[in-house]
């Protein structure tokens, strides 16, 4: 049943994605300016050269069925800003990195937040609880581009324990503060997402069930209550994860790694079409096959769900 | 642990924790060089590896293609042009041993090194110059800068396909004799010629590799470095060319150059020791640089000049009285003083001071006080008939960005406080804003700034010419394109001074913008970095730098 299941929301994304493609496409290109102009004005001779040489010379509508010809082919086309690589070069450098680093953040952000949401949970509304939830409350809400330089002045400038940033072939030392910088906001959401539905759960009936039978308070928390309480989290998860992989600007450029999420801002600001264009597919897919993954973790805690 | 750390997070207070930060003591040795000029080995550190912040992710590497400064400073490492520059930014032989100029102007020879290699050990020709100069005029390679060597024979026509690349004016002469000839005597060719897209390129790596060749293991450079790797966004890393001619008296072995767009953040990781050059400083940070870190700031004068520039195609911005009186009522001291804050210097006229022979020329209300120039301003736009019952509105426009805000806002108070005059402030994105400026239709006051790439008042004067597609003020007078064009023939470099100085009169005269601050270029070198001067054009090739030894310091303040 679960191969067919996938293979049908599979397929069924692709209209998804070509309507994004499109819809993506001409929305990049109504934006005044082009991927040639800067500070100094090119000569309408040298313009022509260059639109010529990127096939920006031709009506859009041909650009579109060429663009769309060359995705269904797994190509991306030339970046128009870095002349020396091409839109899969840059991806396929840039998304390992955000990868790694967010796969990290997420499965940190996952692990504590869950701890800290059960515990504050177990302890409803005693200081533990009020000290956990206030501490995920300011997680939430400061930003990345603050937090990040903080910690950075802490545990770099001043500490000197670990590198202010650049990327060092992916070292752990290069990763720990990025990856907590880009944990602390999932982990605080997730902290309290997990502690909101384990209240209603610890007071649902077969938790009541389980304690009048004796069961040892850590099986009703994490075996029977926790899988339950999931629930939210896990859909929260999905979005968030191909988010979180796909890179943030903010801590990239803070931190001078070189992952893609910096592309997707950049390839607009600088009018790279192709860029932004790569970046959005892969977010697309992403998302798609994120989701299926929730659908088929939810299936597989709730019982009470099938696949069609 | 993770409450105590956002506790602490929450309770730090916005500005920087400033006196807090490690004083560094420095114990360098006292520089000495040998009789030969170079530095004595006994004062170099014994790894001579150097970081460099470069700002934002070069285009690319290929010099013919891309453009900007992060990709020009990495080319110059890379490359060595037919002449290039010393660390005071002065020219002095590159693969050209030394040239000559024809009587009559039209013509330059050079005589190229014997010496000079490729970084694969393949001899250097004057053929190479050949195909690299074809290369850059070719329409087919898109080169963004060709325009550079339109003084070169053809050069323009090629580059507009009415002509086959053949017809350059480039010639062999033999393997070690290359002749440049000239569409007119251009005095300042060699200033030209120093640009990093004037750099040669390896043909069989070229051919080989087309667009494709500018990457590691495939690129063959023939400067004092060569490239070893480049990740993207992260780091760009050269070492040493073992064939460059001048291998000798190259000092550093490898340099890493650094995307280092948050400028905090480039702060941050020069103060935490992995960069020991940055590319600039956060303006927003100046007080705590220069209680903490005074001694490493260094700041010099930049070629470049930031101006408000007037739409002179609509009303009332085609009466030079408004636009007088409106720069006049501009009170710039306050602009570089409480602003910009790093040493800009208030501007007056449009080509920034720095070019040899080059005076420029200053009104005479440059020398007033601030007072006699509001006065004269209120006269001057009461007799184009505004006044307190007819106030000029106008609208000022700029690219999004904290420094360009807070110059805008602070214009328009001038503007209100001294002329009554209402400003009201646009933002746009920068394409979108550039597109507008181009256009010329809806803008009135519009922010910009121009950057010299090499030292000649033309560089910055025909931007004002009728026809120049970047004239965005829209500024039109024959007798200024007259004199520019007797200026871009005159044989004598100083004739074509003087002929450029006389336009530059004209135009300030007519105002067409307002000229508001000469650009410095700031930023925080370790005092170990020796051998490079601060220079009017901001360049500074790694070739020149050494690394002092640092000897244990004494102690360490916390």
């Amino acid at each position: 049943m679960l191969p067919r299941y996938i293979l049908k929301r599979l397929l069924g994304a692709i209209p998804t994605l070509f309507i994004l493609v499109t819809i993506a496409f001409f929305l990049i290109r109504i934006a005044p300016g082009g991927p040639f102009d800067e500070d100094k004005a090119l000569p309408p001779e040298i313009m022509a050269n260059l639109e010529a040489k990127y096939n920006l010379d031709q009506p859009l509508v041909i650009q579109y069925f060429l663009y769309l010809g060359s995705v269904a082919r797994g190509d991306l086309g030339p970046s128009f800003q870095y002349s020396d690589f091409t839109v899969n070069e840059l991806i396929a450098e840039g998304f390992p990195v955000s990868l790694r680093l967010g796969g990290s953040a997420l499965l940190l952000a996952l692990v504590f937040g869950v701890l800290i949401g059960t515990i504050a949970a177990w302890r409803q509304n005693s200081r533990l609880d009020y000290a956990l939830m206030g501490s995920a409350m300011t997680g939430i809400a400061i930003p990345n581009f603050v937090l990040a330089p903080i910690l950075i002045l802490l545990f770099a400038v001043y500490a000197g324990w670990l590198p202010a940033g650049g990327w060092g072939g992916g070292q752990l030392r290069n990763m720990v503060l990025p990856v907590i910088a880009l944990a602390l906001p999932y982990m605080a959401y997730v902290a309290r997402l997990t502690r909101g539905s384990m209240v209603e759960t610890l007071r649902s009936d077969f938790v009541r069930t389980a304690r009048a039978k004796g069961l040892p308070e850590w099986k009703i928390l994490g075996k029977h209550s926790l899988k339950v309480a999931m629930l939210p989290v896990v859909s929260y998860l999905g979005p968030a994860a191909a988010a979180i992989i796909t890179g943030s600007v903010v801590i990239e450029q803070i931190f001078g790694l070189p992952g893609m999420g910096r592309y997707f801002v950049q390839g607009a600001l600088n009018r790279d079409y192709t860029l932004v264009m790569g970046v959005v597919i892969v977010i697309g897919v992403l998302i798609v096959v994120f989701n299926l993954i929730v659908d088929i973790i939810y299936a597989l805690i709730d019982p009470r769900i099938r696949y069609e | 642990m993770l409450a105590i750390a956002l506790g602490l997070i929450a309770c730090t207070p916005s500005q920087q924790p400033a006196d807090e930060a490690p004083v560094q003591r420095w114990n360098l040795p006292e520089v000495i060089f040998t009789e030969d000029g170079r530095p004595d080995p006994s004062i170099l550190a014994p790894v001579q590896i150097l970081h460099r912040g470069n700002g934002t992710q070069p285009q690319g590497l290929d010099p013919h293609v891309t453009e900007g400064v992060p990709s020009s400073n990495i080319q110059r490492d890379l490359f060595e042009g037919l002449l290039t520059r010393a660390a005071d930014s002065s020219i002095i032989p590159g693969v050209a041993e030394r040239w000559e100029v024809s009587e009559d102007g039209y013509t330059w020879t050079f005589f190229l090194r014997e010496n000079a290699r490729w970084s694969n050990g393949d001899l250097m020709t004057a053929d190479d110059w050949l195909f690299s100069f074809r290369r850059i005029v070719n329409p087919a390679t898109g080169s963004r800068f060709a325009i550079l060597l339109n003084p070169i024979l053809h050069a323009e026509d090629i580059i507009a396909g009415r002509r086959p690349v053949e017809d350059l004016g480039v010639r062999v002469i033999d393997d070690f004799t290359l002749e440049i000839g000239l569409e007119a005597p251009n005095p300042l060719l060699a200033e030209v010629l120093t640009h990093s897209l004037a750099s040669p390129v390896h043909r069989p790596s070229v051919e080989a590799h087309g667009d494709r060749w500018a990457r590691p293991g495939t690129m063959v450079t023939n400067g004092a470095y060569m490239l070893k790797e480049l990740a993207m966004q992260s780091h760009i890393r050269l070492v040493r060319n073992p064939y460059y001619w001048d291998n000798d008296n190259t000092i550093i072995d490898e340099v890493f150059h650094y995307p280092t767009e948050d400028l905090s953040a480039e702060l941050m990781r020069y103060r935490a020791g992995e960069l020991s050059w940055t590319y600039e400083v956060p303006n927003t940070q100046f007080n705590w640089i220069q209680a903490n870190l005074a001694d490493e700031l260094v700041v010099g004068d930049w070629l470049g000049i930031y101006f408000f520039g007037f739409n002179t195609t609509r009303e009332p911005f085609n009466d030079p009285r408004v636009t007088r009186a409106l720069s006049m009522a501009i009170d710039r001291e306050i602009i570089t003083e409480k602003l910009t804050r790093f040493g800009q210097r208030p501007a007056f006229a449009f080509v920034p001071p720095g070019i040899p022979g080059y005076e420029p020329p200053e009104p005479e209300w440059a020398f007033w006080t601030q007072q006699q120039r509001e006065e004269q301003a209120r006269a001057l736009l009461a007799e184009a008939g505004f006044g307190p019952d007819n106030p000029l509105r106008l609208e000022i426009r700029y690219n999004t960005h904290e420094d360009h805000r807070r110059i805008s806002l602070a214009i328009a108070a001038m503007w209100q406080q001294s002329l009554g005059v209402y400003a009201s402030l646009i933002n746009e994105e920068f394409r979108v804003f550039l597109n507008t400026r181009r256009q010329r239709a809806v803008t009135e006051v519009f922010r910009a700034g121009w950057i010299g790439n090499y030292l000649d008042p033309m560089y910055f004067l025909e931007l004002f010419f009728s026809d120049n597609p970047q004239n965005d003020v829209g500024f039109f007078n024959p007798e200024f394109d007259r004199l520019l064009n007797r200026a871009a023939r005159a044989a004598d470099l100083e004739e074509r001074l003087s002929l450029l100085r006389e336009a530059e009169i004209l135009l300030l005269e007519a105002q067409p913008f307002a000229p508001i601050y000469t650009y410095v270029a700031a930023r925080l070198v370790k005092p170990y970095v020796r051998g490079w001067e601060p220079n009017v054009l901001d360049q500074h090739p790694t070739r020149f730098m050494f690394l002092l030894r640092q000897d244990p310091v004494e102690q360490r303040v916390n």
